[in-house]
């Protein structure tokens, strides 16, 4: 009825930017960088999707823009932490905060401003589905591009030669350099890729979900991210549920509010929260040993 | 090196450079009198919260020649605040205006520093003799709101995004229940709590959970109206503003009015008293009758009859012949809050924990 339709739209809605920003967290630390400004570089590219929407009109350039500027400031902690090698705890959280200044800097002129954002585009058939028609196949470009992407970056680590260096730097740098990869590039390489993955993030959030831009907009969605990277245990198709569960926790909790069920809103705001936990709590186990066995570490040449 | 022709001219242009700082500075130096300082939680563009208050500020700059503004954007609330006022009181403030409610205590704490820059505080529930709070009673205008949205709405549905249920929100969309249902009563509101006052995700999510509900008028309670406000009208559906008197622009067609803040006149009034040495600490609770609290033009889509009704309602008010909460009232879960002839006053709306008949949601 209603409930689901609303339900499933607003879990692909809300699940939508968290999966890219998984992706882009993934791809980093298949490579063996953790990267926890992802929410800074979120935010970089959701305002700068805006600004361009608003100063050219067209959504299409601004999301490139969004994806070029993520790409660059990702750029710059790729520079501190593997050039510089820095702490990456501490560079990221730098970048975040860099980001947020830096993204409400950058906006605080254009707040207000009224843009189109991404147009709908229903599918063709599709969408004409009962139900479930309207709720999944009635969405923006990169709703529908996001689970394709993620089956392209699964295909990208696990199914390519390149795939293969970046999780063999990931697991043993030495190794990796001994079989005559560059860690270091391929390591520069992973933050730009996941670096335009969380521009496109935050540009879905400023274009596609809320058509408008506000200081710190993600409002700790990047951190999330960070979370169901670990969720789904590394893996992009595993990313795909994850996302979802989440934006569908999202959405569940307004859902219920608007339907008028009697239940705090305090408790409900939690909602999405402890369902991770009840997750991570029942699967658990096998996360430590699933984790890239050099994560956290760049790879330092000796002699 | 550097040789000597250079430094010289290095010098030369640092001593010029000086010189010209010193003397460009200050142009107005002669005739400010009165340096204002005002700090902003969020951005002055948000058409909503805080451009109210900034463009209340501009109004009291050109109505008194002798003010300086000094304004700073996006201050997070606690030690950032502090620092902030600090720093515009050593650049020679004497009237501050924190535009914030969690800026009370950082201001109350530079305050007692500083007992001769005057401070007034919106929304603020204490005060020490230098500290001044200042705030418009809201729900009576919020009940002609729902007049005009009883009138207009097409399917008795109605919307409410609310950031936290706090009690003077909870009497906001009481109050607008009360009086859709005065002219509909089939009129039912329902409520969504986004949990924080500004995140746009979340506010689209909930308006587009309450259009798929069938609700047809959406208001707004949180820092910026613009992300409910669009996505209502995407759908083709009504809006009620808060905060900004030009939110229309984001719902040409949809827009029904707003409960809107024009603090000007009270900035001057309080930028006027700081110079004439006239400032007192006080509680200032305003209403429909002052001139900080109005109501936004109405839209194309509301009916002329409405428009009367909500003028002749708004007179009521301010000559006190009608109280928004007169009973009987009951609350959405069956329990008489209100008795028949009794009124549940306006200075009391902090104790107000429930939602009234006809919304349909949890408040706490």
């Amino acid at each position: 009825m209603i409930a689901l339709k609303s339900l499933l739209s607003g879990a692909i809605l809300s699940g939508t930017p968290l999966l890219y920003a998984t992706l882009a967290e993934l791809i980093a630390e298949r490579a063996g960088i953790v990267n926890l400004g992802l929410e800074g570089v979120m935010l970089v590219g959701a305002v700068t999707a805006f600004v361009a929407m608003v100063v050219t009109g067209s959504a299409a350039l601004g999301v490139v823009a969004g994806a070029l500027a993520g790409a660059a400031f990702n750029a710059i902690f790729a520079f501190l932490v593997i050039t510089r090698r820095a702490n990456q705890l501490a560079a990221g959280l730098a970048l975040l905060f860099c980001g947020v200044g830096l993204s409400a800097l950058v906006g605080s002129r254009y707040v207000g401003s009224r843009i189109a954002g991404l147009p709908e585009v229903p599918i063709p058939l599709l969408s004409t589905l009962p139900g479930v028609g309207p709720a999944m196949f009635h969405h923006d470009a990169l709703v529908y591009a996001v689970v394709p992407l993620a089956i392209a970056t699964w295909w990208g680590l696990f199914r390519t030669r390149w795939g293969l260096a970046l999780r063999a730097v990931g697991e043993n740098q030495t190794a990796a350099f001994a079989a005559g990869r560059n860690p270091h590039a391929l390591q520069y390489q992973a933050l730009v890729v996941a670096g335009l993955l969380g521009g496109i993030a935050g540009a879905d959030l400023s274009l596609g979900l809320a058509k408008t831009w506000a200081e710190w907009m993600t409002s700790g969605r990047g951190f999330i991210a960070v979370a169901l990277v670990i969720f789904s245990r590394w893996h992009p198709l595993r990313a795909i549920a994850g996302a979802l569960l989440f934006g569908g926790a999202i959405s569940l909790e307004i859902e219920l509010q608007a339907m008028g069920v009697p239940i705090s809103p305090f408790l409900l705001d939690m909602l999405p929260y402890v369902l991770s936990l009840v997750v991570l709590a029942a699967w658990g186990g096998a996360r430590r040993h699933a984790a890239p066995a050099s994560l956290g570490r760049v790879f330092q040449r000796t002699g | 090196m550097i040789d000597h022709v250079t430094r010289g001219l290095g010098m030369l242009f640092v001593v010029a450079l000086a010189i010209a700082v010193g003397t460009v500075a200050d142009p107005a130096a002669a005739q400010t009198k009165l340096k204002v300082g005002i700090l902003h939680v969020g951005s002055i563009n948000d058409a909503g919260y805080n451009q109210a208050h900034a463009e209340g500020a501009q109004v009291m700059k050109k109505n008194v020649s002798e003010v300086e503004l000094i304004e700073v954007e996006n201050v997070p609330e606690g030690a950032d605040a502090e620092r902030v006022m600090e720093n515009m009181i050593k650049q020679g403030a004497r009237l501050i205006i924190p535009a914030s409610f969690g800026y009370l205590e950082p201001a109350l704490r530079v305050a007692q520093r500083y007992p001769d820059v005057k401070f007034v505080h919106p929304g603020g529930y204490k005060r020490v003799p230098n500290l001044t709070t200042y705030w418009a009673s809201t729900p009576e205008a919020f009940y002609l709101m729902g007049i005009a949205a009883g009138k207009t709405t097409k399917t008795n549905k109605l919307g409410y995004v609310v950031a936290l249920p706090i009690s003077f929100f909870l009497a906001n969309v009481n109050a607008f229940e009360l009086g859709a249902r005065s002219v509909n009563p089939k009129a039912e509101t329902r409520v969504v709590f986004t949990g924080t006052f500004l995140d746009p995700g979340k506010e689209a999510t909930a308006a587009n959970a309450l259009l798929e509900q069938g609700v047809d008028v959406l208001g707004v309670i949180v820092d910026s109206p613009i992300t409910v406000v669009q996505a209502g009208e995407k759908r083709g559906a009504y809006s009620v503003g808060y905060h900004y008197v030009g939110v229309q622009k984001f719902a040409p067609k949809g827009w029904v009015s707003g409960v809107a803040f024009t603090w000007g006149n009270l900035y001057t009034r309080f930028a006027r008293q700081v110079l004439d040495g006239t400032w007192k600490s006080e509680n200032i609770l305003g209403g429909l009758g002052d001139d900080y609290l109005t109501i936004a033009p109405f839209g194309p889509a509301v009916p002329e009859e409405a428009v009367k009704l909500v003028n002749a309602t708004r007179q009521e008010f301010v000559g006190g012949k009608r109280q928004v909460f007169q009973g009987p009232i009951r609350d959405n879960k069956g329990v008489e809050r209100v008795k028949s002839g009794e009124a549940f006053p306006l200075g009391d709306l902090r104790k107000m924990d429930w939602l009234v008949e006809g919304v349909i949601g949890q408040p706490k």
